[in-house]
């Protein structure tokens, strides 16, 4: 992993992997959400809302997910202090924050038809709102001290501390037996018929691209940022 | 009520959050990496 901490190293890798991400996802998302909306027959229960869960799984996974990295990166910079590794935190945060904001609507959107409610105070929601706000919170803190370089410990420290949310997100539909169905994928197998399940594959891994495409692309923008600040520092000390 | 307006709406916001997110991505390394390549040709 050290290897990869050199930025220069890293941009070779991350030019040709944003567009490869960008391509990749960009075909598996259109076909995904073409056989959620037009080849998946309708769920004899819910009927068409179904379709809805096929993109509101990935912001979910997504919102979790990217947490999961963001908190990864963060030990990576208390630890062993990467030169990255405050780069990556940063340009994870406002992605995991759209997707988390995504799973919330989305969830929303399913919710009024399916319960008869936007919104409900039940423990999977409320802490899915929690990351938000906790994406929010990293965000502002992380911009604050982004002028102390990778001296700074308040965001990796928010980060690592904010991580304790993912597993209370997942095990919420077990602790707290509210309105929030349990998980229908496991590692053990799935509830879900095949005629469904297939497009969920396909907007999970191509949603996954994107925001993988979206992180690189949001790191070496900031990579470019310091170079800039670098060569003006240096022009006006010269 | 009809089901296709929310199926319609929700993939509105998602795919509109999604492609917002990427083109804010874009542009903002596109505007960085060009002007880095600026200042690094002035002599």
């Amino acid at each position: 992993m050290h290897r990869f901490a050199n930025p220069a190293r890293f941009l070779k890798i991350a030019k040709p992997a944003t567009t490869w991400l960008l391509a990749i996802g960009l075909v598996l998302s259109a076909i995904g959400v073409a056989g959620a909306l037009f080849v998946m027959p309708p769920d004899y229960l819910q009927g068409q809302t179904a379709r809805i869960l096929h993109i509101h799984v990935p912001a979910a996974w997504l919102g979790m997910g990217g947490w999961t990295g963001l908190a990864i990166a963060s030990a990576a910079q208390i630890v062993w202090r990467h030169p990255l590794a405050g780069v990556a935190a940063r340009a994870i945060a406002p992605a995991g924050a759209v997707f988390a904001f995504l799973c919330l609507a989305t969830g929303s959107i399913w919710g009024r038809p399916t319960w008869g409610t936007w919104w409900e105070w039940d423990g999977r929601l409320t802490s899915m709102l929690v990351l938000f706000f906790l994406y929010c919170g990293y965000m502002a803190l992380a911009a604050a001290e982004k002028e102390r370089g990778p001296d700074g410990r308040a965001a990796p420290v928010f980060g690592l501390v904010g991580a304790i949310n993912i597993p209370i997100i997942h095990f919420s539909v077990q602790w707290w037996n509210t309105l929030h169905q349990a998980e229908s994928i496991e590692l053990t197998g799935t509830s879900i018929a095949p005629a469904m399940l297939w497009p969920l594959f396909f907007t999970l891994f191509g949603f996954s691209a994107l925001f993988g495409a979206a992180v690189l692309l949001r790191m070496r923008a900031e990579l470019a940022a310091t170079k800039i600040e670098a060569r003006l520092r240096r022009a006006a000390a010269a | 009520m009809n089901q296709w307006a929310f199926v319609i709406a929700a993939y509105a916001v998602f795919l509109g959050g999604t492609g917002g997110l990427l083109a804010w991505s874009l542009l903002a390394c596109r505007k960085a990496e060009d002007q880095a390549e600026r200042i690094g040709r002035r002599p």
